[in-house]
């Protein structure tokens, strides 16, 4: 079946098998492997992506159910003025250990914090609860994304250009 | 890698397009929503569709609004809209509670409250929550509508009274007055189904008996996911804790679970006595205007 899905802004398009499920479609046809695929079973997150800005485990949602959407990946976060607040928060606060959780949560992250500029951390755990990480006992992730709160986009910007 | 059998796949725009694609594609369609039961069970080949409906599209299934004496909810709305509903939020706390603990707030950014009532899955929470509330499906077909009764609604385990060719379009529940409502649910780990839960509406009289209650029961075998006669023996008494003692106790005894990894049996038992006791006393505080 012919998609056409806007992946980061750009408009990917193509024919798929409809079983085809989107975190291969991004990985494997789009090649945007910064979307890791974990447990493949919808419980860890790793795989979350922002469908039309809200997070889905896209281990569990077919390719052919994005078309016609906007899909962003981690790779869709910084622009061209840089990283996003999310991306800078995770590096200041050591928000990551081995990666392998890190898009995922920032993804869902991101869509926190477009929703709710300033969660407390109580927030941010709930929002975070289908993010599984085995490395950092989460204390860093929170941080980091606190830190973004503080940091919104402009500042970071602004940061980065001195 | 786990991936689903070939099968084809159609999208619907409106309700009468996703009847008329079933009807087209015959036994072997099956309609999906948020997919997040169906596409796990095809996975694992559980479940091999030869064709699937997606009704994604029907974004005028997606709503939360009073209609008259009743509140309709339809069938395309996702878990994180019952819980950030405010129309439920001041009829039925129990939804809130009960979505809280429902998978994550990914997984509730996909799942559809059409999609867990037609999963019928032992331990779907929002089956117990409707139970409770003696809650009405409208299942719609190329004939026409009508609507089922929900605690006549689950035919068994993964069964439910959705034919060849219908859809299950809305949800009602009556809007009820002097009323407090809870959900109880003991899980393993956040985000995990339950090893046992319970929920409750108690609405009671001005001299403080009861003058109606409903009781919902999930991952314990409870027929159509309630306890009928411990409604019966609640109704147009004052509740005691005797009372609740007696009618957890029998909710406790009828239900019917079944080991396994979640736990055996009796502790399943004495959970359903626990929760359904803590429903029935939270509940009844919030009849009384308490903060519980
Ligand atoms: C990791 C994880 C944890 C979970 N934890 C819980 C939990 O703790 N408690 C809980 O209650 N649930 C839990 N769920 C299940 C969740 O609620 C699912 O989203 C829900 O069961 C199915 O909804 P869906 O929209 O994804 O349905 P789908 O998977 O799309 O469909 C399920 C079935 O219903 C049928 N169907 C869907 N919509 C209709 C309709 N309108 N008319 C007729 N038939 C229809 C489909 O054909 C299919 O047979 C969990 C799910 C996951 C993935
Ligand atoms: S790979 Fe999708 S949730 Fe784990
Ligand atoms: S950093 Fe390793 S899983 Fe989170």
């Amino acid at each position: 079946m012919r998609i056409s899905v806007r992946v980061n802004g750009d408009e990917a398009s193509g024919d798929v098998e409809p079983r085809l499920l989107l975190v291969h479609y991004l990985r494997q046809t789009l090649g945007l492997t910064g979307t890791h695929w974990g447990c493949d079973t919808s419980n860890c997150g790793a795989c979350t992506v922002l469908l039309d800005g809200v997070p889905v485990k896209s281990c569990t949602v077919l390719a052919v159910m994005a078309d016609g959407h906007a899909v962003t990946t981690v790779e869709g976060l910084a622009t061209s003025d840089g990283l996003d607040p999310v991306q800078e928060g995770f590096m200041q606060e050591h928000g990551l250990q081995c990666g392998f959780c890190t898009p995922g949560m920032m993804l869902t992250a991101r869509a926190l914090l477009d929703r709710d500029p300033d969660p407390d951390e109580a927030t941010i755990r709930e929002a975070i609860s289908g993010n599984l990480c085995r490395c950092t006992g989460y204390e860093n992730i929170v941080r980091a994304i606190r830190w973004a709160a503080g940091h919104p986009a402009a500042e970071v910007a602004k940061e980065a250009s001195l | 890698m786990q991936v689903p059998a070939p099968f084809e796949y159609a999208r619907a725009s409106t309700v009468d397009e996703a009847i008329e694609l079933l009807g087209r594609h015959g036994a072997g369609a099956r309609l999906v929503a948020g997919g997040h039961s169906l596409l796990p069970m095809m996975k694992l080949r559980l479940a091999r569709p030869d064709a699937l409906v997606d009704i994604n599209g029907l974004s005028d299934l997606d709503y939360i609004r009073v209609d008259g004496d009743e509140i309709a909810i339809g069938a395309m709305t996702r878990h994180a809209g019952v819980l950030g509903s405010a129309v439920l939020a001041e009829h039925y706390r129990i939804f809130a509670e009960a979505e809280r603990v429902i998978a994550d707030p990914i997984v509730r950014n996909r799942g559809t409250v059409g999609g867990s009532l037609c999963q019928a899955d032992p331990a779907e929470d929002l089956s117990a929550v409707f139970a409770a509330l003696r809650g009405t499906a409208v299942v719609r077909s190329a004939s026409g509508s009508r609507t089922v009764a929900l605690r006549e609604f689950h035919t068994g385990p993964y069964e439910t009274v959705v034919g060849e060719g219908e859809i299950l379009v809305e949800v009602r529940v009556p809007i009820r007055t002097h009323l407090g409502s809870a959900y109880e649910k003991v899980e393993r780990r956040a985000g995990d189904w339950a090893i046992a839960a319970a929920g409750a509406f108690v609405q009671l009289d001005d001299a403080g008996a009861v003058r109606d209650v409903g009781l919902g029961l999930a991952a314990v075998g409870a027929e159509h996911y309630t306890c009928e006669e411990a409604e019966d023996l609640l109704r147009g008494r004052p509740l005691s804790d005797e009372a609740i003692a007696e009618a957890a106790a029998l909710c406790a005894q009828r239900c019917q679970p079944q080991a396994d990894q979640r736990g055996p049996v009796d502790y399943k038992r004495h959970l359903v006595g626990v929760l359904v006791g803590r429903a029935l006393r939270r509940s009844a505080g919030r009849a009384r205007g308490e903060e519980v």
